[in-house]
């Protein structure tokens, strides 16, 4: 949707300005920052950001990357590959304790796997590696609670987000004080949209997963949603196999992300073909089908 | 890490390109309403209708069992936000929501409008370019509509639309909308320069929300959508004066030392001298570095490293600005202040002060007065509480370097912080610097240690001490400021220069009126305010003249008034 020429690249360096200042902020006001980096298309846009903020010094906090042990082997090859290129530090956490127990969306249910497998794990890796804050790769556009959440978003000593006791957050004036095991959650690419992140990937020429472009890929049609059965996931009884043309919109875990039927196989097509989406991101994300809301609860939790 | 080659053919332009345009590219909107005046149905059908909102978001909406348009979709359920709010039918907070036409990127905070949320519209405002606010064709103009403007006005925003909702309800009545009309721009004078236009809507029906409707052929005027697509942003920030608060310092292994932060005024290029200050030492910025290569100069809003050519001691809170016009260097200055905790203000209490990157120690000295948000009178006030705002004199634990709100809004506002919870209670938009005793004390500068004569001994004479009044200084109000003051006795002059250093006119105790720009930290400042009407000016004069009595000045009570010589 929306504009084209001048008009958006004005745009997208000013919103390149505003963002470089919010992670600068959020390294200036915290001991122990740490960038949350899901491999996605956001977070490799927070994460180039990242570099030009502190330029010509390195990127001063490590990337977390939340390994659910549902990823695609291409996602986690493009990883290590990128974080060398880049000189970046990275740190990688895995809720073992539930992946011993056997956590699985197909036993538990996607809601509660995601909440072990994510939420659960974000907040254990937060606490044993002393961060003070994190910098996600969230924007308001993504979903309804999001719109109201401040860009330095307070957590409590659970990790959890109240929307009601939000701190007011006027001008660019980021007030980034806690207490010993609070937290703050920074998103600077909060007034960012899903196609101003295309856009800036075009423009900067970011490297981004090729999952997100389409080719041939086999997949099991799962209540309207297409599964991606690259790196192992079950058929389930009655289920078939198809050779479908199709991308991923979002990456999440192997079972639990759906993908689009779509040519694009470029970012420039990408960007003309979200000109004619008609449909949001999130509803190809299996779990957030799960309860009114959802999105909501997951982050009171302390979900991103 | 190696910069990516190739960019240097990029750096020219750029500044250039985001000079003319960045700021017609986006536009920032805020919009306050009442519960019920149709401020959800509007910003819905705002988004539905430049096609912003997909399919599956719509369907969700229709789904729901909610509805309370007479219509097939409740398009106010589009922007309805948390469970809880969901639940009691209301928005309570600031929400933010994106749009975009082939013109523009909006970027829109909606806000709610009750009385006790002013602090989110304050939010809301604090960055808006424009601000939507809603009336009810059928109640008219009410203390809520008064309020939103008043608040908007306050916060800085440089242009107000006043929707005229529900048009449907009252026949699309010509006279409905030209009585409210009317009865709203008698509130311009009291609205801070701020522009004032006028839509009748019907956000339900969709007339002249996007489309021009047929059904009101007796407007001539936009559509929302299209004003909003049309209108200038007043002052550019590029024109301002150059400041660049530090953010921190990048130093990596290699010797290289760059100061990082974001030009909240102004342009800078290389060679262009600056003042650091708290030090006041002046230097040359000597390179502005990007990743994407060193820049010829650089605008606001964009954020950059500055490399200066010679080593000053600068790090995270100190500001760079432009030699020829420095802010305002002072530990005491009044500011309209909005309270936003349930705790009053209290004067016997430190707080927290954050101006950009730079923290204090901040203490409230003294409530002027608090502002009727609803009539804007001012009456005496101790303290202020929730939702309350008046104009507070602080002061902090080291100067802050600023510029009034109303001349360079990215450098004129501030946050209270409370220490002990850490929850951010107050906003402040400074107005003026006050005077300081200690600095003055401290820092009578070397070259008036000469004079054998105290300034004690020329206000005796005079009956006045030095002071800076600010002023539009071709306005009817400062020239007849001057006539009088003269006429008096006084020794005043009127510059309509802002001219630096200002202090050796201020220190032979002369009254100054100079333009707004202009600033000292070791004298009284006194504000008149901005955009009187002619038949206004004598008002200004005699509240200028009591406010010089008030704060010591004038020395006499009377004589001024009395119209006897002194
Ligand atoms: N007839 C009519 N009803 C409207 C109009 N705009 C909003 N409404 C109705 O007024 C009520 C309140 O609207 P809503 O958008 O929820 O108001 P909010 O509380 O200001 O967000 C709803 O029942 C709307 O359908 C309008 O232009 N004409």
């Amino acid at each position: 949707m929306g504009s084209n020429g001048d008009t958006s690249l004005a745009h997208l360096r000013w919103l390149e300005a505003e963002s470089i200042h919010i992670l600068r902020e959020g390294a200036a006001q915290f001991a122990r920052p740490v960038l949350l980096y899901s491999i996605g298309k956001d977070s490799s846009v927070l994460l180039h950001l990242a570099r030009k903020a502190f330029w010509p010094g390195p990127v001063p906090f490590p990337l977390l990357h939340i390994d659910t042990t549902y990823e695609y082997p291409e996602i986690l090859e493009f990883r290590d590959r990128h974080v060398r290129e880049i000189g970046a530090r990275l740190v990688v956490y895995t809720n073992r304790q539930a992946v011993k127990r056997g956590a699985n969306p197909y036993d538990l249910g996607t809601a509660r796997c995601c909440q072990l497998l994510r939420t659960q794990a974000l907040v254990q890796a937060l606490k044993e590696g002393g961060y003070d804050a994190a910098f996600g790769g969230a924007r308001r556009d993504e979903e309804r609670s999001r719109a109201k959440e401040r860009v330095f978003s307070f957590r409590d000593r659970n990790g959890h987000w109240d929307p009601k006791t939000q701190r007011p957050e006027l001008w660019s004036i980021y007030n980034g004080r806690v207490d010993p095991g609070e937290s703050m959650r920074i998103f600077p690419l909060s007034n960012w949209t899903e196609a101003d992140v295309w856009r800036y990937i075009a423009l900067e020429k970011i490297p981004v997963v090729p999952l997100y472009f389409a080719k041939p890929r086999d997949v099991v049609v799962r209540g309207g949603t297409l599964i991606l059965l690259e790196s192992g996931v079950r058929l389930l009884p009655g289920e078939k196999s198809e050779l479908v043309m199709c991308r991923l919109r979002t990456l999440g875990c192997t079972p639990c992300s759906g993908a689009i039927r779509s040519e694009a196989d470029t970012v420039d097509k990408i960007i003309a073909e979200l000109r004619e989406f008609r449909r949001s991101e999130r509803e190809n994300r299996v779990i957030d089908h799960d309860q009114d809301g959802s999105m909501e609860l997951k982050k009171r939790e302390g979900y991103f | 890490m190696a910069a990516p080659a190739d960019t240097a053919v990029r750096v020219l332009p750029l500044a250039h390109f985001l000079r003319r345009e960045s700021e017609r590219s986006m536009l920032r909107v805020s919009t306050a309403g009442s519960v019920d005046d149709g401020k959800s149905t509007l910003i819905g059908r705002l988004l539905h209708d430049t096609h912003s909102v997909y399919e599956d978001q719509l369907e969700a909406v229709r789904k729901s069992p909610v509805n309370r348009s007479r219509g097939a979709v409740d398009l106010s359920l589009l922007t309805d936000g948390l469970r809880a709010e969901r639940e009691q039918g209301i928005t309570i907070d600031v929400a933010y929501r994106y749009f975009s036409t082939r013109r523009r990127t909006f970027i829109l905070a909606d806000t709610p409008g009750h009385e006790q949320y002013t602090p989110n519209m304050a939010t809301g405002a604090s960055t808006a370019d424009v601000a939507v606010i809603l009336v009810d064709a059928r109640k008219g103009l009410l203390a809520q509509s008064r309020r939103h403007a008043f608040i908007a006005a306050l916060l800085g925003v440089p242009e107000l639309v006043v929707a005229v909702n529900k048009m449907d309800l009252v026949g699309y009545s010509r006279d409905v909308y030209e009585s409210i009309r009317t009865e709203f721009q008698a509130l311009a004078p009291r609205l801070r320069g701020a522009r004032l236009s006028f839509i009748p809507v019907s956000a339900l029906e969709g007339d002249n929300v996007v489309e021009r409707s047929a059904r009101m052929p007796w407007y001539e005027g936009p559509a929302l959508l299209e004003y909003l697509e049309s209108i200038e942003p007043a002052a550019s920030l590029c024109h301002g004066p150059f400041r660049f608060p530090v953010q921190m310092v990048i130093r990596p292994q290699d010797g290289f030392r760059g100061f990082a932060g974001r030009i909240v005024s102004g342009s800078v290029k290389p060679g262009d001298t600056v003042v650091e200050l708290p030090s006041g030492r002046r230097t040359a910025v000597e390179r502005i570095v990007t990743f994407d290569g060193d820049l010829e100069e650089a605008v606001a809003p964009m954020s950059v490293t500055l490399v200066l050519a010679d080593e000053i001691d600068v790090s995270r809170g100190s500001m760079l600005a432009g030699a020829e016009r420095a802010p305002a260097f002072s530990r005491r200055f009044e500011a309209h202040t909005v309270w936003m905790s349930t705790e009053l203000l209290d004067p016997g209490k430190t707080y927290l002060l954050r101006h950009g990157p730079h923290e204090a120690q901040a203490r409230a000295l003294a409530v002027r007065h608090a502002v009727d948000i609803t009539t804007l009178d001012e009456r005496p006030a101790p303290a202020l509480g929730w939702s309350e705002i008046g104009l507070v004199l602080w002061e902090t634990s080291r100067p802050l370097a600023f510029d009034r709100y109303a001349d360079v809004r990215g450098n004129g506002g501030f946050v209270i912080v409370d220490p002990h919870t850490n929850r951010t209670i107050a906003a402040g938009m400074i107005e003026a610097a006050a005077e300081d005793p200690l600095a003055a004390r401290r820092a009578a500068p070397q070259h008036f240690r000469a004079s054998r004569v105290t300034p004690a001994e020329r206000a005796l004479r005079s009956g006045h001490s030095g002071a800076l009044i600010l002023a539009d200084v071709h306005s009817a109000a400062a020239h007849g400021l001057e006539r009088r003051l003269f006429e008096h006795g006084a020794d005043v002059i009127l510059l309509d220069q802002a001219l630096t250093p200002l202090e050796p006119l201020l220190e032979a105790g002369l009254l100054v009126i100079a333009p707004r720009t202009s600033g000292t930290g070791r004298f009284p400042v006194i504000a008149l305010p901005s955009q009187e009407r002619p038949e206004e000016a004598e008002a200004v004069v005699e509240s200028a003249i009591e406010e010089m009595q008030r704060r010591g000045v004038l020395a006499g009570r009377d004589e001024f008034n009395a119209g006897e010589g002194i």
